[in-house]
Order: C-alpha cells, then sequence, then structure tokens
C-alpha cells in the first residue's frame, strides 16, 4: 500500500480544488507538466515583493539576496542529482534547451563529417530535431536504436548500433510516450565502451526517482523544472566539468564573459559561461522549494504510490476489450505514464469527452512522431501520474471511459469504425 | 448514451454519419489539384485531390486519418463543393471558417453548407475548432498552389 499521505499533500495543490466543465479536476497528465505546491507559489510571491533584483551585477542588498538565492537553488539541484560540484549545473528554459546547447556548444565544435549520432526510435522531438539540424549542417550521420513493438529497447540491438564511429549517444531514460523505463546504466556503459560521449533526457526520470549522475557516469543529463512540482522556465543541464570548460558558449552577451574589448571577449568561469543575459531569476529561486517538497515526501514513496495508480488505471483500461494499453506489459520496465487507444476512435475525441469528465489527460503524438509511425498509430491517450494523484482519479479515468464507450457504442456492434 | 446531451451537442448524429461514410475517400489519380495539410497539434494528416471538369470540381476526394470532427468536415465539404466552380469553392470556403472562427450564425451559412451547421457544437471547444477547418484550409492551400503554377 502506498505510503503517502495523499490528503495531507493534495492540500498543498491549490489548483486540485477547482473544477473543469463543472467536475472535479482528475489532473493526469503530470508527463506534460506537473502542478505546483503553494511552496513553490509562496516562493515565487516572496522573491518578487522582498527580493528582487538582477543577479552578479550590483553589490546592494537586494541583488546579493538574488544571487545567493539563485545559488542556493543551484546548490539543491546539484545535490538532488548527486552533482559533486553546483557549477555543472547550468540553468536553461527547458529540457529543449539544454539539449540545443549540447548541440551547439559541444557537438558543433567536436564533431567532423562522417562521425555518427545514435539515438533511439522513441526520443522526445526535442532529443531528435537539434540533432537532425546539426546532422544537415555537419554532415553528421544519425543512426537509431529501432524500438520492439512492446515498447521497450533490446540491448542488443544498442550494441549493434553503438560503433566506434559514433560520438555521441543520446537517449531518454524514460519514454514520455510510453513509459518505457529504459536500462540507463547499462546504456550508457555500451556507450562508453566505444567511446561516445552519452546524453541522457532525464525529463521523464528525474520528477520520479532517484537520479544520481555520478553513479550513472553519463556526460550530460537534461531535464525541466516544471514536469517536477518546480516552476516553467527554467531547466537544467549537467554537464561533465571538463567538456563544459572545453565546449565553446552557446548564447553570447552580458554575464558570460570574463572581458571584453571591442574586437572580442573571453568567457566567464562556469556555470556562468552558459547563461548569457538576465537569467530566469525568480523561477531558478522558486525551483529550490519544489526539490525540498520532493525530497521531504520521498521519491521513492512517490515512485512506489505512482506504480500502484498506474498499475490501477491499467486493469481498469484492459477490462475492457476495445482498450489496448500500449507500452511494457511488466510493470517493472513501465513509469506512471499510461498510453492507450480506444478501438476505432481517435484520441483527439477520446481527449474531449475525458475533459468534460474532468479528466486532463494529453492526446496526440507526444512530440514523438517517428515512434507513433513506428507502432503505426496517429497517436495516443495518455494518462499520467504523480504524487498527488489518488483512487479518486483513478475512477474519474473509469467514469470517463465508460462515457466514451457508451457514446459511441463501442463493444457493440454499431460502434465507430 | 442514451440522454448525453452535452456530448451530442458535440458529435451530432449527422457528423458520426459522415465519419463513417467512405463515398469520398481515397485518392484521384490523376488529379488537377492535389493538396496536403497536418494539424500540428495532433499530427493528423490529409490529402486531397481534385478533378475538374470545365473549370469546375468534379470530384473531391480525401484520404489520411483523423478524428471524428475532421473526417466529417471533409466528408462534408467534398459532398459541399462537387459541381462548384473555383470562385464558389473559395466563397464556400470563406463563409465556412467565417462561422467556425468568428462564431457567425449557423443561419448565415449558405444553402450549399446547410449540413456544416451540425459543426456548431464544436466552436465550444476552441482546441477542436482547428479539426474541423483542416479539410477547407488544405483546399485553399491546395488552389492557390495549382492557380500558381498556372499562373507561372
Amino acid at each position: 500500500m502506498s505510503r503517502l499521505d495523499t490528503t495531507k499533500i493534495r492540500a498543498d495543490f491549490p489548483i486540485l480544488k477547482r473544477l473543469v466543465r463543472g467536475k472535479p479536476l482528475a489532473y493526469l497528465d503530470n508527463a506534460a507538466t506537473t502542478q505546483k505546491p503553494r511552496q513553490v507559489i509562496e516562493a515565487l510571491v516572496d522573491f518578487y515583493e522582498r527580493h528582487n533584483a538582477n543577479v552578479h551585477r550590483g553589490v546592494h542588498t537586494l541583488s546579493e539576496e538574488a544571487t545567493n538565492m539563485v545559488e542556493a537553488s543551484r546548490a539543491k539541484t546539484a545535490k538532488f542529482i548527486g552533482a559533486a560540484k553546483p557549477e555543472t549545473v547550468i540553468f536553461t528554459r527547458n529540457a529543449t534547451e539544454s539539449i540545443n546547447l549540447v548541440a551547439h556548444g559541444w557537438a558543433r565544435k567536436f564533431l567532423r563529417a562522417g562521425d555518427e549520432i545514435v539515438l533511439t526510435e522513441m526520443e522526445h522531438h526535442s532529443n531528435m530535431v537539434p540533432w537532425q539540424m546539426l546532422a544537415k549542417e555537419k554532415g553528421v550521420v544519425l543512426k537509431f536504436v529501432p524500438v520492439e513493438p512492446d515498447g521497450t529497447l533490446d540491448l542488443d540491438k544498442v550494441r549493434a548500433t553503438v560503433a566506434p564511429k559514433t560520438k555521441l549517444f543520446a537517449f531518454t531514460a524514460v519514454s514520455n510516450a510510453l513509459g518505457t523505463v529504459n536500462p540507463v546504466e547499462a546504456m550508457i556503459k555500451i556507450g562508453k565502451s566505444v567511446g561516445a560521449t552519452v546524453l541522457v533526457d532525464a525529463c521523464q526520470w528525474a520528477p520520479h526517482r532517484t537520479l544520481d549522475v555520478s553513479k550513472w557516469g553519463a556526460d550530460f543529463v537534461v531535464f525541466s523544472a516544471h514536469k517536477m512540482l518546480g516552476p516553467t522556465g527554467i531547466g537544467v543541464l549537467w554537464g561533465r566539468e571538463d567538456l563544459l570548460h572545453a565546449m565553446d558558449p552557446f548564447l553570447g552577451g552580458g554575464d558570460m564573459i570574463s572581458r571584453v574589448t571591442l574586437e572580442g571577449a573571453t568567457w566567464n568561469e562556469l556555470p556562468y559561461k552558459f547563461e548569457a543575459g538576465t537569467p530566469n531569476i525568480a523561477d531558478a529561486v522558486a525551483f529550490g522549494p519544489a526539490l525540498d517538497y520532493l525530497s521531504a515526501v520521498g521519491l521513492d514513496a512517490i515512485r512506489e504510490h505512482e506504480d500502484e495508480l498506474a498499475a490501477k488505471a491499467v486493469a481498469l483500461l484492459e477490462a475492457s476489450p476495445s482498450v489496448f494499453v500500449l507500452g511494457p506489459k511488466d510493470p517493472a520496465l513501465r513509469s506512471g505514464v499510461v498510453s492507450f487507444n480506444i478501438s476505432g476512435l481517435h484520441p483527439h475525441d477520446v481527449g474531449t469527452i475525458f475533459d468534460l469528465e474532468g479528466v486532463a489527460v494529453r492526446v496526440g503524438h507526444h512530440c514523438c512522431q517517428p515512434l507513433m509511425h513506428k507502432l503505426q498509430c496517429g497517436g495516443t491517450a495518455r494518462a499520467s501520474f504523480y504524487l498527488y494523484n489518488d483512487q479518486s482519479d483513478v475512477e474519474a479515468l473509469g467514469r470517463a471511459l465508460k462515457r466514451t464507450l457508451d457514446f459511441f457504442k463501442i463493444g457493440a456492434k454499431a460502434g465507430v469504425h | 448514451m442514451e440522454g448525453d446531451a452535452e456530448l451530442q451537442d458535440l458529435y451530432r448524429e449527422v457528423l458520426l454519419d459522415y465519419f463513417r461514410s467512405t463515398t469520398r475517400k481515397g485518392k484521384l489519380d490523376p488529379a488537377d489539384v492535389r493538396a496536403h495539410g497536418i494539424n500540428p497539434v495532433c499530427g493528423d494528416e490529409i490529402e486531397i485531390t481534385v478533378q475538374r471538369d470545365g473549370g469546375k470540381v468534379a470530384k473531391l476526394r480525401y484520404a489520411g486519418h483523423g478524428c471524428v470532427i475532421s473526417q466529417a468536415s471533409a466528408a462534408m465539404m467534398g459532398e459541399a463543393l462537387e459541381g462548384k466552380s473555383e470562385a464558389d469553392v473559395r466563397a464556400l470556403v470563406k463563409a465556412f471558417k467565417t462561422m467556425m472562427l468568428e462564431n457567425a450564425p449557423v443561419s448565415s451559412l449558405p444553402p450549399e453548407l446547410e449540413a456544416l451547421s451540425a459543426l456548431e457544437g464544436v466552436r465550444k471547444f476552441p482546441l477542436r475548432v482547428k479539426c474541423a477547418t483542416l479539410a477547407w484550409n488544405t483546399i485553399a492551400q491546395g488552389l492557390d498552389a495549382a492557380a500558381a503554377v498556372k499562373g507561372a
């Protein structure tokens, strides 16, 4: 049984009290973004009401406070992911920007025509399109580890794709579309065994599972604050220190320089070399309480709770012969993401009817069009759970499903085909 | 569901009939107008092909996958546009989009588009309006592209 006191947790999330189309909100779109506890919302208000100033510039009190608050969040982030040095944590706008930063600052500088980048077919567009753009520019070759029909990766196929010419192996730790939990450490080892630089997209891992970058041994890890109770507008890039030193800056401007003359500039030290211009100060500050919240509840307890709800959701959906749940059957290989289709119905129609029941699910391609193509579906409906979800949300999912099946007479002869 | 008025308003019976209809599904080859449309929100794709006869739309077919709203809208569009001149087609596209996007009353729809009034309920779901207009935007782009080729 779940160890979480969801009544107490839910009281911390003001948005969970609202009604949607006259029904209590059942928020099951956590893989897209999570809701924010009042501790995070209050931190934003507190910052703007009491500490607002630009960072790393003034010598006045507010500027010093703001600077210290951002750096405290950075140190907290480093601790949360097992990074020894806070300066290896770069704040960006989102994980997409983190990946683009690596593409521009590292790959553009070090990759040559004919070098290979290996991705998997289950990547989010954010870990695919930047590399496609780079490949076009530099003549780099992209290779893809195929996805199995059950939405998993086969390590033998990883070994067969990653080769001595592979300069970068970039993959997601957990599939946002299917919930597949990949064998991250084994995959990193395979990349390292051929001398490749390894980037892990941890967007769907970091909110739910303990992330220890020193244990993983990857070179770059990216994730987004807004998928883990934090504000939008803050992404994280963790990088191996020597790589961060060796690579070029992404954006040029203020804060990222050491010395500027009319002829040129030298770069600031880490992490500021990669944080050009006035950063997203308030949101960086408010990410701190989000991490505190997750740590206080405990990631193991959160994961256990989500697994329990996801298992109930899978059972509920699979009880209907017209519903097909995608992704791995083994619950150990699945995160709290449940992607499904209803026979003969388009996910968009499913999403609209679920919304009428107050149930927020994501429908469509989940920014994974190549994966959807591979699985031969135009899209799916996806329910994704987090720490504040409870049995009532699973029940709402059940009601929405019943209403959909009843209305379209699915299961009966006159279904929509 | 009997009595599910909220859903019946959105998914009117006539829409479900058009959604199931295969009368105008498919591709024409050769085609005088060929247009490909994508709804980036959901990834739905539609391909519209048209054969002309004496400046009028003789046959229109649509192919692709999509939700009830987008497929029904495409089917109704095909029915309404066959037999029309290019100027008529453009006027009807405009009339339909004005109804969907600017909330013009359905009573202002030209008689050829009477069936399209069934999409009225979609306007309460702003994210779904794009599903309803996909086929219409696609045919308009196809006509523009065909005109550009002809003019070049």
